[in-house]
């Protein structure tokens, strides 16, 4: 294990970070707008929710950089920036953690099918090895591949985050199946388990697609098939539109509530995902058991 | 003779090849192209529906199966169109302004051209002016709306008060689907139909052509 990730987690379970894009639109994103490009156009809006988040008590705090690789930023106009999109959000995250938190950068799918053509291994590898290039370029402490649902691309964006000798969590969605244990393209937890290990994941977890109920039975399954720490990032719900806002049902108490059973299933790193906020991780991060040193 | 149940089961395992075999050796030994259709290929994808909704099959597994069944289809098309049998149905499809995801509403509108259905696909972050062109322009039936986030399901609402006010509303169904879409929201929207899977989403289609009939 990379002794960064060995160092984190001999306290106890570790607090991550919850949700940008909405804390982005709170502070003006407008609707389908393409979030990483505010790196470098509102650098002091995505500031202030990486602060949030480790003001929050965040340990470790993403990147705005989730959707900033070459096949999927090939759709909007700022295609050609992919390396300053990538440095900015390290850079920014950095800023915001200070001593008090580590930087884990975040590489997101392509949205793009592979078995039906749309994109190729060759190009995958090529968009991811240089995001995975700029961020640690840039100084992040490790690579978040997440949001993944195509074991293939996963494993791909896992090896090009890995040759850059960080440490890599890698995670699936399992949003799918009758009892949403399954990913988009059918892949197991186990399943998940084998093709993330085999290529080089240090961290292996679940992240979106359901509320953090649905995660304990996830976890327990990751817990059992794999010795590497787990990483879990649950959503806050499904949403309800309300007055043409989306709200989420659960509330930051009733998220909190869930932890404690998590981290017994086995999870070490622990956060949220859509639909959760600062409220949500400053919760969470008072009832984290604390393990002695 | 050849063995149509090998047409059947090239839709159901999703071997394109073997399907567009069969197909041509089949039209050629004179069999009737609807036959083919009703009797062997949309049987072949009821069954690929059962089996997505009871999680032997996943999504890689439709999409497998809507490209074999389209590749059988595309021989058949022609003969049908020539002996004046009408298409399922016309669908204009797209997801709407201000989102960029496209794999939900590819999968729904392969599944759709599996089952017959003549599909208008207008891509992603689609205006709501280009769906009343679209409608406009094929005489469409049906209008399907995807949208992938929280963020954009307004524009769902807004696409729908556009028909309205085009004076469309009442000429065509709308649809909606994507992962944050609920029935609740359908209703609210006054959507005429929300599919919970892009499996549902051909079924709800394939119920409002025929109640609309």
């Amino acid at each position: 294990m990379s002794s960064l990730i060995e160092k984190l987690i001999a306290g106890g379970p570790v607090i991550t970070d919850g949700a940008w894009g909405t804390e982005l639109q709170a502070r003006g994103l407008a609707c389908g707008e393409f979030p990483d490009d505010w790196n470098l156009t509102h650098p002091s809006a995505v500031l202030e929710v990486a602060q949030a988040y480790v003001d929050a008590g965040s340990r470790v705090v993403l990147t705005n950089t989730f959707g900033a690789n070459r096949v999927r930023i090939g759709e909007h106009e700022c295609a050609g920036q992919v390396t300053e999109i990538n440095r900015a959000g390290v850079e920014i995250s950095r800023t915001a953690a200070g001593s008090h938190a580590f930087v884990f950068a975040s590489m997101g799918p392509s949205g793009k099918v592979l078995m039906m053509g749309e994109t190729s291994p060759q190009e995958l590898a090529d968009s991811y090895g240089e995001q995975a290039g700029a961020l640690a370029e840039a100084g992040a402490d490790a690579i978040v591949v997440e949001t993944m649902s195509d074991p293939e691309e996963a494993q791909i964006a896992v090896r090009s985050a890995s040759s850059t000798g960080l440490p890599v969590v890698g995670c699936m969605v399992f949003d799918s199946g009758r009892d949403m244990d399954r990913t988009m393209m059918g892949t197991t937890v186990e399943e998940a388990v084998g093709a993330l290990s085999e290529a080089g994941a240090d961290v292996i977890g679940a992240n979106c697609g359901q509320g953090i109920e649905g995660f304990i039975p996830i976890c327990r399954r990751l817990h059992d098939a794999t010795d590497h720490p787990i990483w879990i990032k649950a959503n806050a719900g499904l949403p309800e539109l309300v007055d043409g806002k989306p709200e989420y049902e659960a509330t930051p108490d009733e998220f909190a509530r869930f932890v404690p059973a998590l981290t017994e299933a086995g999870a070490t790193f622990v956060g949220g995902c859509c639909g959760t906020n600062p409220d949500f991780i400053r919760v969470v991060a008072e009832n984290l058991p604390v393990v002695d040193q | 003779m050849e063995d149509l149940s090998q047409l059947q089961e090239a839709v159901i395992t999703g071997d394109a090849t073997v399907v567009r075999e069969v197909t041509e050796q089949a039209l050629a030994a004179g069999h009737e192209p609807l036959k083919l259709v009703n009797e062997y290929m949309t049987p072949a994808m009821d069954e690929v529906g059962r089996r997505f909704e009871t999680n032997e099959y996943f999504v890689p597994e439709l999409l497998l199966s809507a490209r074999a069944m389209k590749a059988g289809l595309e021989l058949i098309r022609p003969l049908l169109i020539a002996s004046e049998h009408p298409s399922a149905g016309r669908v204009v499809i797209g997801t709407v302004k201000g989102d960029l995801h496209d794999i939900g509403k590819n999968l729904v509108a392969a599944l759709l051209e599996g089952a017959g259905f003549e599909v208008v696909d207008l891509g992603v972050n689609v205006d709501p002016q280009a769906i009343i062109s679209a409608i406009r322009e094929n005489d469409a039936d049906i209008v399907a709306l995807s949208a992938l986030l929280t963020t954009t399901m307004p524009s769902m609402r807004l696409t729908i008060e556009a028909l309205q006010e085009a004076g469309l509303r009442d000429q065509v169904k709308v649809l909606v689907g994507g992962a944050p879409v609920t029935q609740k929201f359908a209703d609210e929207i006054g959507a005429d139909g929300y599919g919970s899977n892009a499996v549902a989403a051909v079924e709800l289609a394939k119920q409002t052509i025929a109640e609309g009939r």
